[in-house]
């Protein structure tokens, strides 16, 4: 476990940044898209420590106070007048629909009527790390899943297409650069078209983890292929095939184990590219929906020179995506390494 | 789309200051008139001689024809290019002399006999006469020309009658009599018959002035003329040496020698070069880049003006078209709601008008209850109710249509269905998504469901004007010109603009046939305030019975050099170069 540093650091980084993101519920102070108009495009909060007097205190946040009619950074003051001490373990209660509804547990958070809001706010006066959180469910996930379904797509095919070869290798082989040929954006856009009009957030998810991963099979299909092609004439499976056994059973017993670190390592690489696209088509309007969040379009508001000019915060889930692809990409490249090694010596 | 950013656009509102490209003849410069030329004196102080201005254009003008133009660029160079009869300043929102110096009005209103200016010449030395102006009304009512003007010059549907009386007098003839009809000669640039003619004869006199016609085959009698034009880059304006107005110390206008259009396609792009000195007056800046040019204003070489709110209004709007002959019956059964008066009372009384403001423009709009704007000085009425955003309202409303709250909070209407409908924006239009999702937010506390669907604007237009397979949307129109004549398009039954209800039930609700009614009574009143009596009764059935729900009016933000004198930014047509012809640079040499 030690003699791989990097992929152990790597994997449990992974690991609880996925958990800060499922438990975006008791982790991010607010709902996602609960609005405070009185504070848009406020600044990050600064947490303080010394009070006025100079004296050490348990930690606390000044209230922004707007200044006039503008928004951003110049438009706010902090006022440290009436400042509000941090608490750990508050109880909640969010309004939807108007109504109010339970009452639910957060790791930290203000007595109100004061509020907190440690990365800003959007537009809207929406809080930034809660909608950083749950948009990471959205982006994360759309990532994870579509790998999960255009991995397993291009397994089936991959060996269905190595193993048995001839004709069914021909047309799955042709298929898969046709679909390699398929441009993503413009085919969102289509199935976007012949839609009905409102997709829920949830659907609208779906639909996007449905067309990423689907269209997706085509590269990891190509690269399982091969690797069965070799395997299918090892000796072993030579054998096995001589003692009878079914085309089924080698290909779950013999060849799987052997395309398995293929496959693995695939993942990992295709895991970011999918967020990523999740990213781009949200960005672009044509994933996930105002108001619930994803990370691409939380960052569709940079479009606008203003904003990109004087609000920096608004970068926040486009910077999220840097440190995640690297794990992923450090986790990919030592696992690699590692299945190599494992390989090698059996 | 050039104009995506923009309002749409409807055909009637052309702005256009008249518009006759010119060409270079090897004019005398000098400063005094011949005694017997017509000149218009303006009023105001006198500026400085020479220099060039660099302003921007968001795309290439289709076209240097003003027969034929329709988009916004091409109107606007052609508007510089050329001259009308009749003239709406800008500013003071009033028609005053233009071509013509003065006119007569019969009795009854039906017959405008105009006195022309005298001796005065198009920009290629070439003089003006009354055969010009019979000449370009013949083009534009010619039905196989297809010109946009073509409908303006109708009156109860029926042409004007163009006469010569003389070599300086022409007569027009109306049908009937119509409210405001010097209006009319606003949009219409005289053409130059010595050039056109033939073309007009062989019939093909739409396809001429293109972009690429040498600029000495394009004439007219506006303040510049044509010098160069490089598609995509820029276009050239020069002074018109023959232009028919003076300053008061009688130095003949305009100021500038010469003006330049540089092609920058988007806003954003705009504002920079405008930092970046490359252009020296930026004619609409949204709010949001207004706020940054005020943050980063360090070396205060250039001013921002806010004029107020313009001609612009913001509207949400239900889709209440007749559904009969379409195979849509989800949107049928969601018309229920939509048609209910209390429905749509109840959705604009939720509305925080006040938060669209702050947030979406920055505190730089207006909120509206109605359709007419703070900024159309003549028309608007005062008396229109702004009550504030009220939830408790809202929600005696819906109760009294029969809607209920369920125990999850979600609102649900007489038969237990949902109230959940979407809206949709065109996502180019950043502030308009923004006004959605502010909307979605109120509404939700209310406990409908709104959905926001952003498609591109074409798809937008489709849906909203050919397949009518939408629920709700946004949309801002912008006015042409402040009189309500152009407004009958979209507030009339059976309007070319009616967006809301383009195919109207039987039978039309009350309140419509009274607007109906109005709309047409007043364009043969003759006197403003009989005519104000009837559109203000308009604007209250509207802000009563929320046709559509009237949201914000932006203001009109623009932006000048410190150089830039002369400098007066209106609110309607082009609103810093509307008086392009007086606008001068301080910084030069030149006489004063």
């Amino acid at each position: 476990m030690i003699k791989n540093p990097k992929l152990w650091l790597s994997a449990v980084a992974l690991a609880l940044i996925h958990l800060l993101v499922i438990g975006a519920g008791f982790f991010a102070p607010y709902d996602p898209t609960e609005q405070n108009r009185d504070l848009s495009m406020a600044p990050p909060m600064r947490i303080h420590f010394v009070d006025s007097r100079g004296h050490l205190n348990r930690p606390f946040v000044c209230p922004w106070v707007a200044e006039g009619q503008r928004t951003g950074p110049s438009g706010y003051v902090e006022d440290c007048s009436k400042v509000s001490a941090l608490r750990l373990l508050v109880r909640r209660q969010p309004v939807r629909n108007g109504k109010t509804m339970l009452a639910s547990l957060h790791l930290f958070g203000v007595d109100t009527p004061a509020r907190i809001f440690l990365m800003g706010t959007d537009d809207y006066g929406r809080d930034l790390l809660s909608r950083l959180l749950y948009g990471g469910q959205t982006s994360l996930g759309a990532g994870l899943l579509a790998a999960g379904l255009s991995l397993s797509l291009g397994l089936l095919l991959g060996c269905v297409a190595g193993y048995f070869g001839s004709w069914t290798d021909d047309v799955i082989m042709r298929g898969a650069e046709l679909f390699m040929a398929l441009p993503w954006i413009y085919l969102l856009f289509a199935v976007r078209a012949f839609l009905p009009l409102h997709l829920g957030a949830r659907q609208a998810f779906l639909l996007l983890i449905g067309v990423i991963g689907l269209t997706g099979w085509a590269r990891p299909a190509r690269l399982i292929r091969g690797v069965v092609l070799v395997a299918r004439q090892r000796g072993y499976v030579l054998a096995a095939r001589g003692f009878g056994a079914s085309s089924a059973s080698i290909v779950l017993r013999h060849i799987l184990p052997e395309v398995s670190s293929v496959a693995l390592t695939q993942a990992a690489l295709l895991v970011p590219q999918y967020i990523l696209a999740e990213v781009t088509f949200s960005f672009l309007g044509l994933g996930v929906g105002e108001p619930a969040p994803s990370w691409g379009n939380m960052l569709a508001s940079l479009q606008t020179y203003s904003v990109l000019e004087g609000h920096w915060w608004m970068f926040a889930s486009g910077l999220a995506l840097v440190p995640i692809f690297l794990l992923f990409y450090w986790f990919a490249d030592s696992l690699q390494g590692r299945l190599q090694v494992l390989g090698l010596s059996r | 789309m050039g104009d995506m950013k923009h309002p749409l656009k409807f055909g009637l509102y052309l702005l256009m200051l008249g518009s006759l490209p010119a060409f270079p003849a090897s004019a005398p410069t000098l400063q005094v008139s011949k005694s017997d030329e017509d000149i218009l004196v303006t009023a105001g102080d006198s500026g400085r001689r020479g220099g060039r201005l660099q302003a921007s254009l968001h795309s290439d003008p289709k076209t240097l024809n003003p027969v034929t133009a329709v988009d916004v660029p091409s109107k606007q160079i052609i508007g510089l290019l050329g001259a009308d009869l009749i003239h709406i300043n800008a500013y003071t929102q009033r028609t005053e002399p233009a071509l013509a110096k003065s006119w007569k009005v019969s009795s009854g209103g039906t017959r405008y006999t105009l006195e022309l200016r005298h001796s005065i010449q198009f920009s290629d030395g070439h003089p003006f006469d009354a055969d010009d102006v019979v000449f370009s009304f013949k083009v534009y009512q010619d039905e196989k020309v297809h010109s946009p003007q073509r409908d303006l010059l109708e009156v109860g549907g029926k042409s004007i009658q163009v006469r010569k009386i003389g070599p300086y007098q022409v007569d027009f003839e109306l049908p009937q009599a119509y409210a405001a009809a010097e209006r009319l000669f606003d949009s219409v640039t005289i053409l130059p018959r010595h050039l056109l003619e033939r073309a007009y004869e062989e019939g093909k006199i739409s396809q001429t002035w293109g972009t690429t016609t040498d600029p000495s085959q394009i004439a007219g009698l506006g303040p510049f003329r044509l010098k160069q034009y490089v598609p995509g880059q820029q276009i050239v304006l020069e002074r018109n040496p023959f232009y028919w107005k003076a300053d008061p110390s009688g130095n003949r206008l305009p100021y500038l020698d010469e003006i330049a259009f540089l092609i920058v396609p988007t806003e954003d792009a705009e504002v920079i070069r405008f930092q970046a000195g490359d252009v020296d007056v930026i004619s609409r800046i949204g709010a949001d880049n207004y706020a940054t040019l005020e943050h980063v204003q360090r070396a205060k070489d250039y001013q921002l003006y806010d004029a107020g709110p313009g001609l612009e209004y913001n509207f949400l709007f239900f889709n209440l078209n007749d559904l009969s002959s379409k195979h849509l019956p989800d949107i049928g059964r969601k018309q229920e709601w939509f048609r209910r008066v209390e429905f749509r009372q109840a959705v604009s009384a939720a509305i925080d008008r006040e938060s669209i403001v702050r947030l979406v423009y920055q505190g730089r709009a207006t909120p509206l209850w109605d359709q007419v704007t703070p900024g159309n000085k003549l028309w608007m009425n005062a008396d229109i109710p702004q009550p504030p955003r009220s939830l408790a309202r809202a929600a005696d409303l819906l109760r009294s249509a029969g809607f209920t709250r369920r125990e999850d909070g979600v609102l649900v209407d007489a038969h237990g269905q949902p109230v959940e409908f979407s809206i949709l924006t065109n996502p180019s239009n950043a502030q308009r998504t923004k006004i959605a999702t502010i909307v979605q937010d109120d509404l939700a506390q209310l406990g409908m469901q709104v959905h926001i669907v952003p498609l591109e604007f074409q798809a937008v237009m489709a849906r909203i004007f050919d397949s009518y397979d939408y629920e709700a949307s946004i949309l801002g129109l912008v006015s042409g010109d402040a009189d309500p004549n152009p407004e009958i398009n979209v507030w009339t039954s059976g309007g070319a603009t009616h967006v809301w209800a383009l195919s109207e039930t039987h039978p039309t609700p009350a309140w419509q046939s009274e607007i109906d009614r109005l709309m047409q009574e007043q364009t043969t009143m003759l006197d403003y305030r009989q005519r104000k009596h009837a559109y203000d009764r308009a604007q209250e059935l509207v802000a009563q019975f929320d046709p559509v729900i009237c949201l914000v009016s932006p203001h009109v933000l623009v932006a000048a050099k410190n150089m830039v004198g002369g400098f007066k930014p209106a609110v309607m047509g082009d609103y810093v170069l509307w008086n392009a012809d007086q606008l001068f640079r301080t910084d030069v040499a030149g006489r004063r």
